[in-house]
């Protein structure tokens, strides 16, 4: 007992005042939050004001007497050179490549993080997590000519060539996929390791094998960040302008069938903004009602995928 | 190779020692089991109750260093010899963490998954409501048993996770310290619990409460660090009665007693 007495905390010193309680005016904090503040506003700022010009721009296109807002959503040529703008041809294109993509990096990327996050040893991880990100390094005009030159050959010994064209949505699709596949698994795989360890557990120890463990506990668990993934790969399918303008030919044209070519909405902004537009003609200015229409698919894609991935998540505390 | 003697033990350990990479953790283990009784492994922490534990049901092996050294037998098989499968040792030796880890899926399906992923294929619907029957938590779920496992309190929770452990009729139930994430009313209604499974399951409990293992347990397992090595070994084994009232090692009195280190 004697022992304890001597560890009483000691008394206040004799120096305490109560106005050291008082409120301090501390100007690092205040600069810090507005600086934030500033930052955080900046990027919603830019966002905004890029939606702005676009629509803008896309308005003196609407206004234009050769051209009708039926007309752009109804209609499905898209030949400036004849006043047909049928936003629907280009469309197509850039739906088709897209969708291609992510059929090729969704199963690829997903089953590369599940191998990484639950099977592979740490040395298997070491190696090939870097080799899966020198992919995302490689630029896209090289992926571009990848496609053209290497997998459509392929495509046309394995297929045919005179099924498949030497410009095609299948091949610019397939190598938009590669290049997505390292953002996807590594997005996969950060959200599959975040799941916490004692789920893992729980699934082993009611005897389940690791395959029934990753695919039935973990990964309906992980859903919201692969969702994030698929969202991310999804916007750089759409946006993806380089590979297709390369791979895909330069004639727009509605379909959905892989095996034609098919200009996509980034291709054709590429392509005809190389060219010598002058300020304010139709040309120029469907331009932003293409990146109008490019803004707007990707923005219903994600809230499409959003939706899909919140019906299947299961959620962990 | 099935002796008589071995039989009557739900499971046995021989000259087991578990290592982590270089470092024994556990050393010398010979602890026999009893059938349908509560047996606690008591102890100082970082002694290597849990490893010990996670032997049992061969969880150890997810840490990729570690090694066993000796037996673990049950039935007179080795759980460690070359042609054993993990996963069949897991799914007849069942067990409930320190921290209740339901899966976020319904409370329902909670149970039912386990029971799936092992071939079960009678009337779903009747085994669930058995479980839950079995782990006291039934009259409090019935209603909701579409709902996220998530919305359950702590202590319903990790009945949750008893339930879908008996759900799959494991042999043996390892619980490692199941109430000590609970408050005093949700631990007391977890050693009821055990209580009745007692009836039907071998179960093998870490704690760190004393009071706990006295008055949960039929036997008790002491164990402790030996000071050169740092590995921990078990140092008396025996009835929780006589580990608690007369224990042979000076040691172990000093700990049930409060007068450890």
């Amino acid at each position: 007992m004697t022992e304890q007495t001597n560890h009483h905390p000691s008394p206040p010193p004799a120096s305490f005042r109560p106005s050291d309680l008082k409120r301090k005016l501390r100007i690092g904090e205040g600069a810090i939050e507005t600086l934030l503040f500033i930052l955080g506003f900046l990027t919603i700022f830019v966002t905004v004001s890029i939606v702005i010009v676009l629509g803008d721009q896309a308005l003196l296109f609407f206004n234009d007497p050769q051209v009708s807002f039926r007309e752009f959503f109804m209609t499905t040529q898209w030949q400036p050179a004849i006043g047909q703008f049928g936003i629907w041809a280009l469309v197509s294109a850039t739906l088709t490549t897209s969708l291609i993509a992510m059929a090729v990096s969704l199963p690829l990327g997903l089953s590369a993080a599940i191998y990484l996050s639950q099977y592979a040893s740490p040395r298997a991880r070491s190696v090939l997590k870097p080799i899966l990100e020198i992919l995302a390094g490689i630029p896209t005009v090289v992926y571009g000519f990848f496609a053209l030159l290497f997998v459509t050959p392929l495509l046309r010994d394995l297929l045919g060539a005179d099924k498949l064209g030497v410009y095609n949505m299948l091949s610019a699709g397939i190598v938009m996929g590669i290049m997505i596949l390292p953002l996807i698994s590594s997005m996969s795989e950060d959200a599959l390791s975040a799941v916490p360890n004692s789920l893992r557990e729980a699934a082993y120890a009611m005897g389940a094998t690791p395959f029934e463990a990753s695919i039935q506990v973990i990964l309906p668990a992980a859903l919201s960040g692969i969702g994030a993934a698929i969202i991310v790969g999804i916007s750089r399918a759409v946006g993806e302008t380089m590979i297709v303008a390369v791979a895909s030919g330069a004639t727009s044209k509605f379909t959905f069938n892989p095996l034609e070519a098919a200009e996509t909405m980034t291709a054709h902004i590429a392509r005809i903004s190389g060219g010598d537009l002058s300020y304010n003609t139709i040309d120029y200015n469907s331009l932003f009602a293409i990146a109008l229409m490019l803004f707007l698919v990707t923005l219903v894609l994600n809230l499409i995928s959003q939706w899909i991935v919140s019906k299947f998540r299961e959620q962990y505390e | 190779m099935t002796q008589p003697e071995t039989m009557q033990y739900a499971i046995e350990t021989n000259d087991l020692s578990i290592f982590y990479g270089k470092f024994e953790a556990v050393r010398d283990v010979n602890l026999k089991i009893e059938k349908q009784k509560i047996t606690a492994i008591i102890g100082p922490s970082g002694c290597g109750k849990s490893t010990l534990l996670r032997a049992f049901n061969r969880m150890n092996d997810f840490v990729p260093t570690s090694r066993v050294e000796g037996e673990i037998l049950m039935h007179g098989t080795n759980l460690y010899s070359k042609q054993i499968d993990p996963v069949e040792v897991r799914r007849r030796i069942g067990m409930v963490f320190q921290k209740p880890n339901p899966f976020p899926k319904s409370i329902y399906e909670n149970i039912a998954w386990g029971a799936r992923i092992n071939g079960f294929k009678g009337d779903m619907d009747e085994l669930v409501e058995q479980s839950l029957r079995g782990a006291a938590l039934w009259d409090e779920v019935k209603d909701k048993l579409k709902q996220s496992a998530y919305a359950l309190s702590g202590g319903q929770q990790q009945r949750l996770c008893i339930a879908r452990t008996i759900a799959i009729q494991p042999e043996i139930i390892l619980m490692d310290e199941p109430a000590s994430a609970l408050d005093p009313i949700s631990t007391l209604r977890i050693e009821e619990l055990m209580q009745e499974l007692k009836k039907n399951y071998t179960i093998l409990i870490v704690t760190h409460n004393m009071q706990q293992a006295a008055r949960v347990s039929d036997y008790t397992a002491m164990m402790m660090l030996y000071e050169e090595t740092r590995s921990g070994t078990v140092i008396e084994y025996d009835e929780t009665k006589t580990i608690f009232t007369r224990p042979k090692d000076k040691r172990t009195e000093d700990y049930v007693t409060g007068r450890f280190g």
